[in-house]
């Protein structure tokens, strides 16, 4: 019993490896066909913020675009480690208005995988996503935010 | 109730083993003494609590810090409502539910006498637990009795000090719900159908049920906030993926039935004075059945009134609006039921009933005051404001305090077998009455001006009220102490009390001599 | 006469604040009227059903046509409630189609106010001198409602917040503009407002959020647009000069003296809620620094604890981002050389920019 105890460490890495259980963030699916809606427009806002004290600097390389329902969309964002050991972080993507959530379909973001920066690092990163044309009709206006958090036990 | 006919009274059973002393309190599995237990306990920690408002109030006396630092004055407004709610009210009614649910049934004691005293046990410890997490480093927590992630990750180890007293106290809600349904639900006297019981035994059926879906609930939340804070989960934290509002859903899912756990047994005290002090029938018995079950169901709908501002859409928005809004359907429809009883009647205006009516002036304000806070765009303005702390203090204090005052009057010569001073009652009656709608309804002036919550200083604006507050505040706090010697002088000496003490009292409960023997009905009743 | 204006919310200045106020006006009004009657009602009762010596109690229990008219009628009435209620949420929640977009951030116990588009951001913190909180000095008239740093908006303008937090859950509240926003560590959540007239508006937090939570206001200035467009160039200005002026300070060393007395105003500013006037603290919690150990032993570890924060005790902040390499400095100079403590030394900002590159 003691034994099985001390394996649940090692068992549960596994598990959620192989299950995919310890990705904060995945892909969403999107169907390959999607058509944009031209007649309309988003306006998307991009925001960010760090936590723990991290001695990164981040942020958007655009802080506004205009984009179709639809359309796919490439953005990306600025973060430097301006430390000298590597660090390691996880980003969390949050929405403004909370409804808009469900309608952001990420196909690639640095939010999927936690990112480690080896000592004065720059990199930029990109978030390509498209708006599902069924977000209702009076939003108009949607804001995505990352905050990066440090992950824990994986600096130098 | 419908009119009842007792056809066979029991004789009282022979005393078999008196123990005496310490041992007999200690071990005692009958429902009168533990009944007793679990009042002293709770009288015991309402001073405590009182106390503890009473620095807070003495600390808003005016503007500026004068006695209290703010991290202190923090954790006085976190203990005040734990203490409050948990080792108070809640103790108080379950003491009520002990000494008469087996005598309004008919039935010899509890279901499981042996649990009942283990219920009781449990909460001495945990209110140990809970005072002396003031003295553990960095003190009690301040995090509000609604102990919200991330404040509450953040507290010292008084905040594990509370978890494990609210564990314990929970469990011996737990034991005492189910003991109570047992009770209730299988040893009712033969004849003594559901729709023929005593209202205060149908609203503490229904609170029992709340209280074993419930507790468990807050159970959880606080152990995910022990885990988040020592075994490295993200319950609450966005960095490991959790949502800090998770705690706030898990905390309100059981926080709002709560509150109906604090007022439904006091709607069902007030349901056994009125008739009695009108020698009437209490109106409309089959709608306040279905009123209860209705609030009991709809409680369990209504959490996210007490998150308007967290950021929800318009759907879950108008939901918890439409839903908040509609319980005030079958609450008013007790009140118009309270007011048809006594409709017609032949009114004497003893202490009970003055509490009874006292409760109906004051329980109107503090629920009519909820359809307000209901209204999310309203509610937008005032939560986290002095006006949601008068809406509950009306509901909570006027409500649940004043019906358990009324409560002990209507039946303590029942246990005691002497009157109580009727006039010293009557005057702690309007003392009360009087000091806490000076104490309180202030406040809905406060939160309507925009002074929040949980401050120990605030801006000059807020300064005449809250003097005035706190000046009642002293003397409704002062008051009380009226009521401990009422209570302790009727116990010692009084005029001698009849078995049916009141000339309209209806139950079984009034068909036993007073002071009742310590095992009645050993033999049930039959019912016609 | 009396003024009424204490009974109610403050003056609406804002269409959603208008709405509130008119439909608190009208569910009040109802509500009221539901209270009088009732009270008529149960006075009534008291009066005349009083105990008589030749009057027996009726019997009746029920009536069935009274026992469905009370439960209609109620919920007519919270339909009629519903309507305008309904129609206030859904302008509550309309965030589309901003003018300017501020992104808000509540820390432990202050607000961070960025401007997205104009790229100008800072903090806004009590003013009220402790003096006043502690009853040593008369209190002025916006007593705990004044920073020293206001939020700035163009009146007429739709402003749109992005607010979250830094730590705990704060909350974001001006009464006038019918606007109060939690902020949530870790997430973004949006509210709107337009201010019909200028002005200086205040709020405060209303989220408990520690022990300062009652000493973080929030002060809002409203003005004419072209004023607005000059604050913000003011601003972006400032920033360059402060860039600049910190490039400048990383090479210069200072005087202990020049550094202890910009250190004793950072103090007063930042470390005083908890460290105290006399730097003696609140032991456990807050620590004594005079004769600390960190505070007076190794400068590595004094410089360490200031930028970063403790990793013991999350009640120390890491300064490192609110505070300049020359504020910083200063304020472990000032320290490590006040309250009773003698130990010397200096802190230079080059010695700062090189602790947040270290970074532990």
């Amino acid at each position: 019993m003691f034994g099985f105890g001390y394996l649940l460490p090692p068992l549960y890495s596994t598990v959620c490896q192989l299950t995919g259980f310890n990705r904060l963030q995945s892909a969403d699916v999107v169907s390959t066909n999607t058509r944009a809606n031209a007649k309309r427009t988003v306006l998307m806002q991009f925001d960010s913020n760090l936590r723990d004290g991290l001695p990164w600097k981040f942020r958007a390389t655009q802080t506004t675009k205009e984009v179709h329902p639809g359309q796919l969309v490439s953005v990306s964002y600025d973060v430097s480690n301006d430390s000298d050991r590597a660090i390691s972080g996880q980003a969390i993507p949050s929405y403004a208005p909370t409804g808009a959530a469900a309608y952001v379909r990420k196909l690639e973001c640095f939010c999927f995988s936690i990112q480690t920066l080896a000592p004065r690092e720059v990199r930029r990163m990109p978030v390509v996503f498209l708006i599902d044309t069924e977000l209702p009709s009076d939003v108009r206006t949607v804001t995505l935010s990352y905050t990066f958090f440090e992950v824990p036990g994986r600096r130098g | 109730m419908n009119s009842m006919q007792v056809v066979a009274v029991s004789s009282p059973a022979k005393a078999v083993n008196e123990r005496q002393g310490i041992t007999r309190w200690l071990i005692s599995t009958n429902h009168k003494e533990i009944g007793t237990l679990y009042l002293i306990f709770s009288f015991t920690m309402f001073l405590v609590g009182g106390t503890m408002a009473l620095c807070i109030r003495a600390e808003l006396f005016q503007p500026g810090l004068q006695l209290l630092r703010p991290e202190l004055f923090n954790q006085l407004t976190t203990m005040h409502g734990l203490v409050m709610v948990f080792a108070a009210v809640m103790p108080a009614f379950v003491g009520f539910a002990n000494w008469q649910l087996p005598m309004m049934i008919g039935a010899p004691d509890m279901a499981f006498p042996r649990l009942n005293n283990f219920g009781f046990w449990l909460l001495p410890p945990a209110a140990i637990l809970l005072i002396a997490s003031f003295f553990a480093p960095g003190g009690a927590t301040a995090a509000g009795w609604t102990l919200y992630a991330p404040l509450s990750v953040q507290m010292g180890p008084g905040m594990d000090m509370a978890i494990f007293a609210i564990h314990l106290l929970g469990i011996s809600s737990i034991v005492g719900a189910i003991n109570i349904a047992a009770t209730i639900l299988h040893l009712r006297a033969p004849g003594m159908t559901l729709m023929k019981m005593p209202m205060f035994v149908w609203t503490w059926l229904v609170t029992a049920f709340l209280l074993v879906a419930v507790m468990p609930v807050l159970a959880a939340a606080v152990t995910m906030l022990l885990t988040d804070r020592h075994f490295g989960t993200h319950f609450f934290n966005a960095a490991g993926g959790g949502d800090p509002v998770l705690f706030q859903h898990i905390f309100w899912f059981f926080g709002h039935p709560e509150v109906y756990i604090l007022i439904l047994p006091a709607f069902g005290i007030i349901s056994e004075i009125i008739p009695t002090f009108s020698r009437k029938a209490l109106f409309g018995y089959r709608s306040m059945v279905f009123a209860t079950c209705a609030i009991g169901i709809l409680a369990f709908l209504v959490w996210g009134h007490h998150m308007f501002t967290v950021g929800f859409g318009v759907g879950p928005e108008l939901f918890f609006m439409y839903a908040t809004m509609l319980v005030a359907v079958p609450t008013g429809v007790k009140l118009f039921n309270w007011i048809g009883t006594m409709w017609g009647g032949s009114l004497t205006f003893e202490a009970p009933m003055l509490f009874a009516v006292g409760f109906i002036l004051v329980f109107l304000v503090g629920g009519i005051t909820g359809v307000v806070l209901a209204v999310a765009a309203v509610d937008v303005q005032l939560q986290d404001t002095y006006y949601v702390v008068a809406h509950f203090h009306y509901t909570m204090v006027a409500g649940s305090l004043f019906s358990l005052f009324g409560a002990t009057y209507y039946w303590l010569p029942k246990w005691t077998g002497h009157m109580y001073d009727e006039a010293l009652a009557r005057c702690h009656f309007w003392l009360s009455i009087v000091f806490f709608n000076m104490t309180f309804f202030v406040m809905f002036f406060l939160g309507l001006a925009g002074m929040p919550r949980r401050i120990p200083d605030y801006p000059l604006q807020f300064a005449n009220f809250n003097m005035i507050a706190s000046i009642g505040a002293a003397g409704f706090g002062f008051s009380q102490l009226l009521f401990l010697y009422v209570v302790l002088k009727c116990i010692r000496r009084g005029k001698l009390a009849k078995g049916r003490v009141w000339e309209g009292a209806v139950g079984l409960e009034w068909t036993l001599p007073s002071p009742a023997p310590k095992h009645s009905f050993a033999t049930p009743p039959v019912i016609e | 006469m009396l003024d009424t204006s204490v009974f109610n919310f403050q003056a609406p200045k804002t269409q959603i604040a208008h709405q509130i106020y008119d439909l608190h006006f009208f569910v009040q009004g109802i509500c009221a009227a539901i209270c009088a009657v009732l009270f008529a009602v149960l006075f009534y009762v008291l009066m005349r059903y009083r105990k008589r010596p030749n009057r027996a109690p009726m019997r009746f229990t029920g009536y069935k046509p009274i026992e469905i008219t009370w439960v209609i009628v109620p919920c007519l009435i919270l339909i009629v409630i519903s309507v305008p209620a309904t129609r206030a949420v859904f302008a509550m929640k309309d965030t589309s189609d901003p003018d300017i977009t501020v992104k808000i951030t509540g820390y432990q116990w202050q607000w961070r106010y960025d401007y997205l588009n104009e790229d100008i951001g800072f903090y806004s913190a009590l003013s009220t001198p402790r003096e006043q909180i502690d009853n040593r000095e008369p209190k002025k008239e916006n007593y705990l409602l004044e920073v020293d740093h206001p939020m700035v908006v163009p009146v007429g303008k739709k402003i749109r917040i992005l607010v979250t937090a830094n730590d705990v859950i704060h909350s974001w509240f001006v009464p006038q503009f019918g606007v109060k926003q939690d902020a949530i560590p870790g997430f973004i959540r949006d509210a709107w407002f337009r201010v019909d007239a200028p002005g200086v508006y205040r709020g405060q937090c209303a989220e408990l959020c520690g022990k300062e939570h009652g000493f973080m206001p929030i002060v809002v200035n409203a003005v004419p647009e072209p004023e607005y467009v000059a604050w913000v160039a003011d601003q972006q200005a400032a920033k360059h000069a402060a860039l600049e002026a910190g490039t400048a300070a990383a090479a210069k060393t200072f005087t202990v003296e020049a550094l202890k007395s910009d250190g004793a105003k950072v103090y007063t500013h930042t470390c005083i809620g908890c460290h105290q006037a006399n730097g003696q603290g609140l032991p456990p919690t807050f620590p004594s620094l005079a004769g600390g150990k960190t505070a007076t032993g190794a400068i590595a570890e004094a410089i360490n604890i200031v930028v970063n924060g403790s990793t013991k005790n999350p009640a120390m902040a890491a300064w490192k981002n609110q505070l300049s390499d020359l504020e910083l400095a200063s304020v472990i100079t000032y320290v490590r050389n006040s309250f009773g403590n003698a130990v010397g030394d200096s802190v230079q900002p080059k010695d700062i920019a090189s602790a947040r590159h270290e970074d532990k």
